[in-house]
């Protein structure tokens, strides 16, 4: 019991940057907008964290950052796939290389170097003598606590609200969603920039909670793993924050492993999330062979006005 | 507010005009100047410093060749498989996979001295390759999985069983506990050209280029790739079978990255190590991309990448990280694909 509960709160701190980057996928996509700059935009949230925390020492202050400057790059992924109708493959894969470069020089200078505090929790203390709840609930980070919010808010967002209904318009039939009098460039450019802010904020959540010092390629294809996240939960906020979890407790396992000192390698037990997602892929790829994968679908066509397909 | 004119897409424009690679280039390097001036340098001193270092001497320019073989081959590669629309960014995972397999040969079959030894590590390094392409291939045809994920995955899956032979099993034990493999014997290493660190593997590199420009523009083979990039639709209506030259790509596109890296271990390092490769899966899709997937063009954007990854060694001396290269090449990608798309815009009166 004590076991599982560790292992479900270690899951749960290793999934929270997975689940914030594939809820910020999600908001992309379901716009019809691939976003495949994701290990980019975290790297550059951590790296923007690390800079702003070292030299403020404010977490608002770092989490702005953080938010204004993956936002920026959002707004140049809009830039490329609405307004010039660019390949969004390789626009996201720009991003990508792009992100994954800058953030290895500014972040030069901060390399290896201890963050000056560490992100705020919300102590639950009347919550403490509750058995399970109390040990995962009772002491978590604002960040974590946001993320819970948001699944629900997304929830409530995509399914229960006109907006949701605007989303799904656009990302499904743009031009449907256009006679209709959508704004659908609007619409892509908000929810574009919107997602990468949140990718941005998993990779400052990857530093200032899960890995506290700034390292060249941190995030070691944890974007990626989201972007493949975003395929498994359906393109569903719900289902993201189990997968999320998932894929959170594999990459935990791998550690327990190794600290109960078994004979495997740890480069084998490190391989395990990389190897699942591809199983994982497979598995549901056969499975919904004859079923819709729920992909939106005008995902990564680029809606031009007047143009007949 | 409307004005007389406007901008619109023309879809018949399918060619982008000479320019834009070269204006991609001068506006990547213009963006990343800001970086480096932000950074408390002198851009100009930075660029002139790269320039040289990579094509301002003889050893620089030798060195700058020594880095655009495994750009060529791998960059090769993957234009093979864009062709048909193919995601492959796994080039680099196909490359390690070469490396790891040419060096299994030296260290599994250490009696083995003579031109056999060449040969082996060649025909296993490309086999690695395309094993490791194909496994890309397999989810893609009969699973639907998006290969751009697979192929990512399994970059993470190669890098990591590289590290656990050069820690592990195929630790040098008279290697001073460095990680690496034993260095090669000269029977195992590839022929140098000249004096040069230059290798045979240029030589492969240049015949694979000019074997995929025969192909391509004379076969039937070539043809049917053609269709199938040009219209997937019409293609399946005329009774090509995309599945099995999805397959056959990523075998021929992982087969050229395990060349490419058969080809770097044996003729470059002569052992197996960590971080052997600077990223050169990753700088082949923006090769590929800036040269169209055209052969001479490939070439030419190799030797500028080449050059670009030892000039940024080069400026290591001079306090800037090499990382710099990194940022350039992100932004040439980016410039490439707006550019693209920006030569297709039409002005036209209302």
């Amino acid at each position: 019991m004590d076991l599982a509960i560790q292992l479900i709160a270690a899951a749960m701190s290793a999934g929270t940057p997975l689940l914030l980057a594939a809820l910020g996928g999600i908001l992309s996509e379901r716009s019809g907008i691939i976003q495949l700059g994701a290990e980019g935009l975290m790297l550059m949230g951590a790296v923007v964290a690390c800079l702003t925390f070292i030299g403020s020492e404010s977490i608002p202050l770092t989490l702005l950052a953080v938010v204004a400057v993956t936002a920026a790059l959002g707004l140049l992924h809009a830039f490329m796939c609405v307004t010039l109708r660019a390949n969004q493959i390789m626009a996201g894969l720009a991003l990508t290389l792009f992100g994954g470069g800058l953030s290895a020089y500014l972040g030069r200078s901060v390399s290896g170097l201890p963050l000056p505090g560490t992100m705020p929790r919300i102590h639950l203390d009347w919550l403490e003598p509750v058995p399970a709840i109390g040990r995962l609930f009772a002491h978590l980070d604002i960040l974590t606590w946001f993320s819970f919010a948001l699944v629900a808010a997304l929830h409530l967002l995509i399914h229960k609200t006109s907006w949701g209904l605007h989303l799904k318009a656009v990302g499904d039939n743009p031009a449907t969603a256009d006679v209709m009098g959508i704004r659908v460039q609007a619409l892509r450019y908000a929810y574009v920039v919107a997602g990468a802010a949140l990718i941005g904020l998993a990779g400052g959540y990857m530093l200032l909670v899960y890995t506290p010092s700034w390292t060249e390629g941190m995030t070691a294809g944890k974007g990626w793993i989201a972007v493949a996240l975003i395929i498994f939960a359906r393109w569903n906020p719900l289902r993201a924050l189990f997968c999320s979890y998932f894929f959170g407790a594999l990459d935990m396992i791998g550690f327990r492993i190794q600290l109960i000192g078994s004979d495997i390698p740890p480069y084998f037990l490190k391989m395990i999330p990389y190897v699942v997602t591809v199983f994982v892929l497979m598995y549901l790829g056969w499975r919904n062979r004859n079923k819709p994968s729920g992909t939106p679908e005008a995902l990564g066509i680029p809606y031009i006005r007047e143009q007949r397909f | 507010m409307r004005s007389a004119f406007r901008f619109e897409l023309d879809a018949s424009a399918t060619r982008s005009p000479w320019w834009v690679p070269v204006a991609s280039v001068a506006l990547a390097l213009g963006v990343c100047a800001i970086f480096i001036a932000a950074n408390g340098m002198n851009p100009i001193t930075v660029y002139s410093k790269m320039l040289r270092g990579a094509f301002g001497s003889a050893y620089g320019l030798n060195e700058t060749l020594v880095k655009a073989v495994p750009l060529l081959l791998c960059g090769l590669g993957v234009s093979i498989a864009y062709r048909i629309a193919v995601w492959n960014i796994g080039a680099e995972g196909q490359f390690l996979a070469g490396t790891m397999a040419a060096t299994a040969v030296t260290i599994y079959l250490p009696e083995l001295q003579n031109g056999w030894a060449i040969a082996l590590m060649l025909v296993a390094g490309i086999a690695a390759g395309g094993v490791w392409g194909l496994l890309t291939a397999i989810p893609r045809t009969h699973f639907q999985v998006n290969e751009l994920i697979t192929s990512l995955m399994l970059n993470y899956v190669a890098l990591l069983a590289l590290d656990y032979f050069v820690f592990g099993p195929w630790r040098d034990p008279a290697g001073f506990n460095f990680p690496g493999s034993p260095v090669f014997t000269p029977a195992q290493s590839l022929p140098a050209i000249g004096d040069t660190r230059l290798h045979l593997g240029l030589a492969f590199a240049l015949s694979a280029v000019a074997l995929y420009y025969v192909l391509i523009k004379f076969t039937r083979w070539g043809y049917e790739l053609r269709l199938i990039g040009a219209n997937p639709t019409a293609a399946k209506h005329a009774g090509i079978n995309i599945n099995k030259h999805i397959w056959i790509v990523m075998i021929v596109s992982g087969g050229l990255a395990g060349l490419a890296g058969m080809a770097e271990v044996s003729g470059v390092t002569h052992k197996l190590m960590q971080g052997i490769s600077p990223g050169y899966g990753y700088t082949a899709i923006i090769v590929a991309w800036l040269a169209k997937l055209h052969p001479a063009g490939l070439i030419v954007a190799s030797v500028l990448f080449g050059g670009l990854i030892v000039g940024g060694y080069s400026v290591q001396t001079i306090g800037m990280p090499s990382s710099v290269t990194d940022m350039i090449q992100g932004g040439i990608l980016f410039f490439l694909i707006a550019g693209d798309m920006v030569a297709k815009f039409r002005l036209r009166r209302r």
